[in-house]
């Protein structure tokens, strides 16, 4: 199928247009994050957390798991963003465009990462003003490394949700026992090792685990896995997950 | 050649026959309108030749290219006006024109060109830099409609172009879409559930119920099978007596006598008033209110399915309340 170019530029600009205009939405989607960061980090500032070299404390252990998590609520949603566009009506102009569906996808995808990503490093920024140290130039672009394969993971996952809804009803749900499951069977917040073997199985099944752990061993140097598990792992959850948001997106009917 | 061609045309969801084995043909440059209540079908139809939805039998080509296999050359020949505004809010009036007029790949000079001349086309060429969700209702459809010529369409398609429009900014659209129709030369194929609008508008009329088309002609030559004036008594009391006295008449073409309501077809219908008021009282019969009315579309679609279109939406929503508590959402 042939890719349209100016299509994948048209969308990723008007995404961006979008968020940079919604100046409010920026500051709303990224006020739980720095909550959790400051209330989560200063909080249990005191506390050893098993497992962990190198005298990063928990604000070091924290850090990358609230980037994470940021990278995967902002990611699912961007992946979900066609229902909006459903709901408002703009999805039927996209749809009649004469550029091949997969154009369409694309420009999605791009869009949904530069925002997540933009989301995502300004968590870092926050991390670092309430005392996470730099990790150096080949630790953070590791780091960013790991951010995209989680942003295109979890896009996949939403074009997947989008395709299979008619409207924003079940949007709850999945955010409620989907999303957040994601998060808190990531280790993001916790240390895996402190979960029964029952929790810990699934957590081994969550793509974010090793999104999490990835960042870890990139910006911290210590972490559950080595890195080349994470990075693989990473990868193939992304390369999955691209592909069946894309194959469900192209079967959808347009309206 | 013919701008659109359609030969049983077929939808169906979950076992409802939306469409309705379809067939029909229009010319280029004909403004063809398609008239019926809501849940008829058009929008159904129009939008299965738009390529957005995929019919479950049947043929359709739209400017010679068919629906089913050439989905991208039907989606470059075609423009069209949804129902429910198709733009994005958050962006301004040339913003949504450009993303509209890249998205079919057209060069930057032209781009801007094109786009300067539709917003003085639909006179929002001082609004272009606010966002579209600032628009009213009116503001909002002329975009729209501007943003469906930007790319030069061959065949536009406007599904119920002013609905819940006022009336002024009714009329302004009609003679837009006029003047489009007749110097710029584009086909264009309207839905509509407005009889004057298709009366005013349209060459040729197909008249849409439950999926299929009941009729098709000249809003005139529709109107000419009712022949002649309506008159319409409001009856109270047995009317059979009267009614058997009617049928001797041989200057009454058509009788329909439905809810206490008598509508009766004749010529020069404003001169026998007085005599079926008269008539009437013979009979013992109160006659409650007359009405004399030159032959609309509105009785034409009364004549070819035997009920006034709003009756038919109430019954078609009622209908769609019974499926959706069979089926759960669609």
């Amino acid at each position: 199928m042939k890719i349209h170019w100016t299509a994948v530029y048209v969308l990723w600009r008007r995404e961006m247009i979008r968020y940079f205009r919604a100046k409010s939405r920026i500051v709303g989607s990224l006020a739980m994050p720095v909550f959790f960061l400051v209330f989560l980090g200063f909080g249990f500032r005191r506390m050893p957390v098993p497992g962990m070299g190198g005298g990063a404390g928990y604000i070091g252990f924290l850090a990358p798991g609230i980037i994470g998590m940021t990278l995967l609520f902002s990611s699912s949603m961007q992946g979900m963003s066609v229902l909006w566009d459903k709901e408002f009506g703009f999805l039927k102009e996209i749809m009649v465009a004469p550029v091949s569906r997969l154009s369409l996808v694309l420009g999605r995808i791009a869009g949904g990462t530069t925002t997540s990503m933009i989301q995502g490093l300004l968590i870092f920024g926050a991390s670092l003003v309430i005392g996470f140290r730099f990790p150096g130039p080949a630790g953070l672009a590791f780091g960013l490394v790991f951010m995209l394969l989680i942003a295109f993971t979890f896009i996949g996952l939403g074009l997947i949700f989008a395709s299979r809804m008619k409207d924003m009803q079940g949007f709850g749900i999945i955010m409620n026992f989907i999303i957040f499951p994601f998060f808190f069977l990531s280790g993001a917040l916790t240390p895996l090792e402190s979960f029964p073997w029952v929790i810990r199985a699934l957590s081994y099944a969550d793509p974010l685990t090793y999104g999490v752990d990835g960042l870890r061993a990139a910006l911290i140097g210590t972490s559950s896995f080595p890195m080349a598990v994470d990075l693989a792992a990473m990868i193939g959850f992304a390369l999955v997950m691209l592909f069946l948001g894309t194959y469900f997106f192209e079967k959808s009917e347009g309206i | 050649m013919d701008a659109i061609r359609v030969d049983g045309l077929v939808k169906t969801f979950d076992g409802f026959t939306a469409v309705d084995r379809i067939s029909f043909t229009v010319e280029e440059g004909e403004l063809f309108g398609l008239l019926g209540p809501n849940g008829a079908g058009k929008t159904t139809t129009i939008n299965m030749l738009a390529t957005l939805l995929r019919p479950t039998s049947g043929a359709a080509a739209v400017a010679g290219f068919d629906v089913s296999r050439d989905r991208d050359a039907v989606r470059k020949s075609i423009g069209i006006v949804f129902q429910e505004p198709a733009l994005d809010g958050r962006l301004t009036g040339r913003e949504n024109l450009e993303f509209h007029t890249m998205m079919y790949g057209i060069g930057k000079a032209e781009r801007r060109r094109r786009i300067d001349e539709v917003l003085a086309l639909v006179e929002l060429t001082d609004k272009a830099a606010t966002p579209v969700d600032k628009y009213s209702g009116g503001m909002k459809r002329r975009l729209e409609i501007a943003r469906g010529l930007t790319h030069r369409p061959k065949v536009l398609f406007l599904d119920e172009p002013t609905l819940g429009l006022d009336a002024q900014t009714r009329r302004h659209i009609w003679e837009y879409v006029r003047k489009l129709n007749k110097e710029a030369g584009v086909t264009i194929i309207l839905t509509t559930h407005y009889m004057e609008e298709a009366d005013f508008l349209c060459d040729r009329v197909a008249i849409m119920d439950h999926g299929t088309f009941v009729a098709l002609d000249t809003p005139a030559r529709l109107k000419d099978t009712l022949g002649g004036d309506v008159v319409s008594l409001e009856l109270e009391g047995d009317a059979g007596a009267f009614l058997e006295t009617l049928g001797r008449l041989d200057w009454i073409k058509r009788t329909k006598y439905h809810e206490d309501v008598l509508s009766l077809t004749m010529e020069r219908g404003e001169r026998r008033i007085p005599e079926l008021v008269m008539l009437a009282q013979q009979k013992g019969i109160a006659v409650n209110c007359v009405n004399l009315r030159k032959p609309s579309l509105e009785d034409v679609f009364l004549h070819f399915t035997g009920r006034t279109i709003r009756e038919q939406e109430a019954n078609m929503a009622e209908r769609n309340r019974t499926m959706m508590m069979g089926h759960g959402r669609r």
